[in-house]
């Protein structure tokens, strides 16, 4: 087989305002439009969603979670784009932006439910902005371009009051764009230039999959073939994701249509707490993007902008320990769910078949607690 | 009272009235704006209503069906148009992994007021993949609702009151009935979406069918009526959930039931329903419920459909196999 890597970021090509050694650098196209203070709030999401995900890998290793999807490495691409939602813009997710939720309003504790399971997904999609957890891949980049037709259909694109306009971002990664239904959502937001940035991180692997697998072109460069404007967007760098994610997410809500961005990072952990890169990819390569890492860098630059210092992050490790406590001690506080509750859920008024259903189960397991 | 229409037409009266009650009722698929739909269902709504409320989708049934799925979570109350049976396999995850549960994955919170439309059936001399019956596939699935209008009737008002209903329907138009003409009477609905209707009324046996077939077992229960044997023709019109009290009040009566359906055999509308009508109705057989249907066979040339299809002769050789108990 063929092995070259042919998903090697060239440089020209990696939108970066933010150096793995804490440098600031210029863009000629993208340029950082908010004050430290921004940042310093970044930091502290960034931190915490760490600790988050680090927890609830540490609960699925204890047996309190069926699985769980870590997020480690990819804190920047998500905190980064997160923070370029406004406040009628839609998000969509797929499983793996637990930052972009918390960010959205999502409880960590009640994420932790649909891996526990004892839910399904237990948060207000539509009254947070933040759409369903999607497990089967890609399948939400359709959802996300209907989301924004409807937009459209409601008035709330391309507004000479940039306030009254909406827009969606959707995430998947990697191994997605593989699927068709990420190559039909391409189709149907480009047909009808809807309002949808498709943002993508590329961490690398799809489980055991390297992106060469995936495309044998840098990944934002499909978006051409499908007549959508591209970036790709150094992943780690959490100034350069919210500069290019604002710049889609103005272009869609102004009207220009959709956006593709291929944020380039990489899933320091594994795939899911199943899985084992050990048995795929080398250390070396590991070693080599954890000198790029996301958090690291930020902090390094606030230490030196002085908009931090030591006792700022002492605190937020204080901070973090506590947080991991309630994430804990909620987990496993989540309530079994009961079977019973469930029937309710399935059509909106309920089949004479399934009361029927229904009530054969409560009398079974009636039947036990007489004898 | 009534106006004599084909149910083609009255397809389009009802998503025209539809269209014209609800702002958010839009329809999609795929050459249903300027063509009308390879059937012509859709004439001309596009172009009494717009293109952005009667969409020309690109050809991609899952991005059909998953961007409806989209504008429904937005409010909207998607009608889309697979433009035959065979192709909304494409689609079929994001109806069975999607559509169908996002009230359920959502813990109730969300609900997809969605109806996919879909021509169905065989007995038109069409080339594969034209002329299948995939409605057990749907049945299976719990979060959908699935109905077939037999009549153009049923189709002007099952179709209004499928857009209404707040559960996803998947509609089976029968495809080789959309030229044959009814009354239809424009000011309310007769029954619920979720009834079966009893159509002709017999005492010796009972035959369950819908969609296609119905036409087909009251001629042959009329042929029957001839030599004189008491046939009772139940048209089920919801296939999920299925109206059990109509079905199951009509075999208790007749004690015999013989079940009529296009699509093949196994796992199909006919085996769910003879194990309800033995789990309910036992001591009142007088002898085993039958099934006439499709073979199990992929759908065949269709110079060899008419022995394929149940017909007449093998409705009438069932009735006589069941009166033979």
């Amino acid at each position: 087989m063929d092995t070259r890597d042919a998903s090697a970021p060239d440089a020209a090509d990696l939108i970066q305002l933010l150096t793995p050694t804490g440098q600031r650098v210029d863009h000629a196209r993208f340029t950082w439009r908010h004050d430290d203070a921004v940042l310093v709030d970044h930091l502290r999401t960034m931190v915490l969603a760490r600790r988050f995900d680090s927890e609830a890998t540490a609960l699925q290793r204890k047996g309190e979670l069926g699985l769980w999807v870590p997020m480690l490495g990819q804190e920047a691409a998500q905190v980064g784009s997160g923070a370029a939602v406004g406040p009628h813009d839609m998000v969509f997710p797929s499983y793996r932006e637990h930052a972009v939720a918390m960010m959205m309003g999502v409880d960590p504790v009640t994420m932790l439910g649909t891996f526990r399971g004892t839910t399904m997904v237990d948060w207000d999609s539509r009254a947070l902005r933040f759409h369903l957890y999607s497990f089967v891949i890609g399948t939400q980049a359709l959802h996300a371009v209907g989301y924004a037709m409807g937009l459209q259909r409601d008035g709330l694109v391309g507004n000479d009051d940039p306030d009254a306009n909406g827009a969606v971002v959707v995430y998947f990664g990697d191994g997605a764009t593989s699927q068709g239904d990420v190559n039909e959502a391409l189709v149907f937001a480009s047909s009808y230039a809807t309002p949808t940035v498709f943002f993508v991180q590329n961490n690398q692997w799809a489980i055991s999959e390297p992106i060469a697998l995936q495309s044998r072109i840098p990944l934002y460069q499909r978006a051409s073939g499908f007549g959508i404007p591209a970036v790709r967007v150094d992943g780690n760098d959490v100034l350069a994701v919210q500069a290019v994610t604002e710049w889609a997410m103005n272009r869609a809500r102004s009207g220009e249509g959709p956006t593709f961005i291929e944020a380039f990072t990489y899933r320091m952990g594994a795939h899911t707490t199943s899985d084992d890169p050990t048995k795929y990819r080398r250390r070396e390569e590991e070693q080599a993007w954890r000198a790029k890492d996301p958090v690291a860098r930020l902090t390094l630059y606030l230490l030196g902008q002085g908009a931090i210092d030591k006792a700022w992050l002492d605190a937020l490790d204080a901070e973090a320990d506590a947080f991991g406590v309630r994430i804990r001690e909620g987990c496993l506080a989540l309530p079994v769910p009961k079977l019973e509750d469930l029937w309710a859920h399935t059509y909106a008024t309920l089949p004479d078949a399934l009361v029927a259903q229904r009530a054969d189960q409560l009398a079974y397991e009636a039947s036990f607690e007489e004898a | 009272m009534g106006e004599q229409m084909t149910m083609a037409r009255a397809l389009n009266a009802g998503l025209h009235r539809a269209l014209e009650a609800d702002p958010k009722v839009l329809l999609a698929g795929e050459d249903i704006g300027k063509l009308g739909g390879v059937f012509r269902i859709t004439e001309h709504l596009q172009r009494d209503f717009g293109p952005e409320r009667v969409v020309d989708s690109p050809l991609a049934e899952s991005g059909i069906v998953g961007t409806a799925l989209g504008l429904a979570l937005r409010g909207y109350r998607p009608v889309v148009e697979i433009q035959f049976d065979g192709f909304v396999y494409p689609a079929f995850d994001q109806i069975v992994s999607q559509v169908s549960r996002m009230r359920f994955r959502s813990m109730g919170r969300l609900s997809v007021p969605m109806v996919v439309r879909i021509p169905y059936g065989g007995g038109i001399g069409a080339i594969e993949h034209h002329s299948e019956s995939p409605e057990a596939y749907f049945a299976h699935t719990p979060g959908l609702v699935v109905v077939t209008p037999s009549t153009p009737l049923d189709a002007y008002w099952m179709i209004q009151q499928a857009i209404a209903h707040d559960d996803p329907v998947i509609f089976l138009e029968p495809k080789r009935r959309y030229h044959e003409k009814g009354e239809v009477d424009l000011s309310e609905p007769p029954l619920r979406l979720d009834a079966a209707r009893t159509v002709l009324t017999g005492d010796d046996v009972t035959l369950l069918t819908y969609g296609p077939m119905v036409k087909t077992c009251v001629e042959a229960a009329l042929a029957a009526s001839a030599e004189g044997r008491s046939v009772e023709v139940v048209d089920l019109r919801s296939l999920a959930p299925l109206d059990d009290a109509t079905v199951l009040a009509s075999v208790e009566r007749t004690g015999r039931a013989i079940v009529v359906h296009e699509a093949v055999r196994t796992g199909g509308i006919g085996a769910e329903l003879a194990a309800r009508i033995q789990e309910r109705c036992f001591y009142a057989l007088e002898s085993p419920v039958l099934r006439v249907t499709g073979h199990d066979l992929p759908y065949p040339p269709s110079k060899a459909e008419h022995t394929y299809l149940p017909d007449l002769d093998r409705i009438l050789d069932a009735v006589d196999r069941s009166l033979a108990h």
